[in-house]
């Protein structure tokens, strides 16, 4: 019963602290960090250019981009 | 803000993409090998299977007698015995490095989507983070991966374009699908989010037109089942991470 009660006061700080956080993270560095990872993403599975297509050959096969 | 989300995601990216390095070197590359053997014409599929029969039925039956010289000589044409290359550093580091990249990209794509999730008041753990990393395997590899399967060097194939657009196509309605699913509220959400992740593979994905492929189907099998167990381990372990970092620079009692 103490475990269990001391399980829900700290769901409920963290969801408490988290829920506070929630102002501090703003929309425009979502979209920036988003936006990295997609270019990354398309830099390393879907760029056709000769040189980035041969580094990462076995990477595009092994993760399964359409490639070739 | 940024530059939590962006160390988070370069850690995590990192970790995990070392996991999924790692056994994609020591397991897929040895079979995408294999495979360029086939692609280059120094191995020949049925070569030796139909070699190994003809013998019996030599002198009884004219055109499998013709169809074993036609392998035999295709088979004189090439090594006698084809053998793998050894440990190529400058491959693999290449093959290292593109995959830590993709799984940093892949992370920064994760971390972003949590901090949308966070900011309506969703709590991300290390726990729930292996959930996001599993919806992340579904959508990213597992749903376009059942139509567009992790290919083998000299597979047969419909046209790039048309694969690639299928692809980011399917990645995205996965993505949609379970996102209504997860955090929608009523049976309207959840199924609109069926369809969305039906809606791809009804449409169906570009075909190459015809089955002419060079590798053995067995090795192909065996590429698909292997690569997607690799994707799964990484993603779960990517989920693990992102959730784990997250948490951790959230002001928050342990």
């Amino acid at each position: 019963m103490t475990t269990m009660s001391t399980t829900t006061a700290t769901t409920t700080a963290t969801t408490a602290a988290q829920a506070d956080n929630r102002s501090e993270i703003s929309l425009r560095s979502i979209i920036l960090t988003a936006t990295f990872g997609l270019g990354i993403m398309f830099a390393a599975g879907f760029a056709q250019s000769a040189v980035i297509h041969d580094a990462q050959h076995d990477t595009r096969h092994a993760i399964g981009f359409p490639c070739h | 803000m940024l530059k939590k989300l962006l160390t988070s995601a370069l850690f995590a990216g990192f970790g995990a993409g070392l996991i999924v390095a790692v056994l994609q070197i020591s397991i897929a590359v040895p079979v995408i090998l294999e495979a360029e053997l086939y692609e280059s014409g120094q191995e020949v599929h049925y070569a030796g299977v139909v070699q190994m029969v003809a013998p019996d039925h030599n002198d009884t039956h004219g055109a499998e007698a013709r169809a074993a010289d036609t392998a035999r000589a295709a088979g004189e044409a090439v090594e006698a015995e084809p053998t793998l290359e050894g440990f190529d550093w400058s491959r693999n580091i290449q093959t290292f490095l593109s995959t830590e990249l993709t799984y940093i990209g892949y992370a920064l794509l994760l971390i972003a989507g949590m901090a949308l999730a966070a900011r309506s008041g969703v709590v991300i753990t290390a726990r729930s983070g292996i959930i996001w990393g599993l919806a992340g395997f579904a959508a990213f590899s597992l749903s376009p991966g059942m139509g567009l399967p992790p290919e083998l060097p000299g597979a047969m194939a419909a046209p790039l374009e048309l694969r690639q657009m299928w692809w980011i196509g399917t990645v995205v309605a996965t993505i949609a699908g379970l996102a209504a699913i997860a955090f929608g509220k009523n049976w309207l959400y959840w199924g609109g989010g069926i369809c969305l992740l039906a809606l791809p593979h009804l449409i169906g994905q570009p075909k190459a037109g015809g089955y002419g492929g060079v590798v053995p189907p067995e090795l192909a099998g065996e590429f698909v089942g292997m690569t997607l167990a690799i994707s799964a381990i990484g993603w779960a372990a990517l989920g693990l991470f992102a959730g784990h970092f997250w948490a951790k620079d959230t002001k928050q009692p342990r």
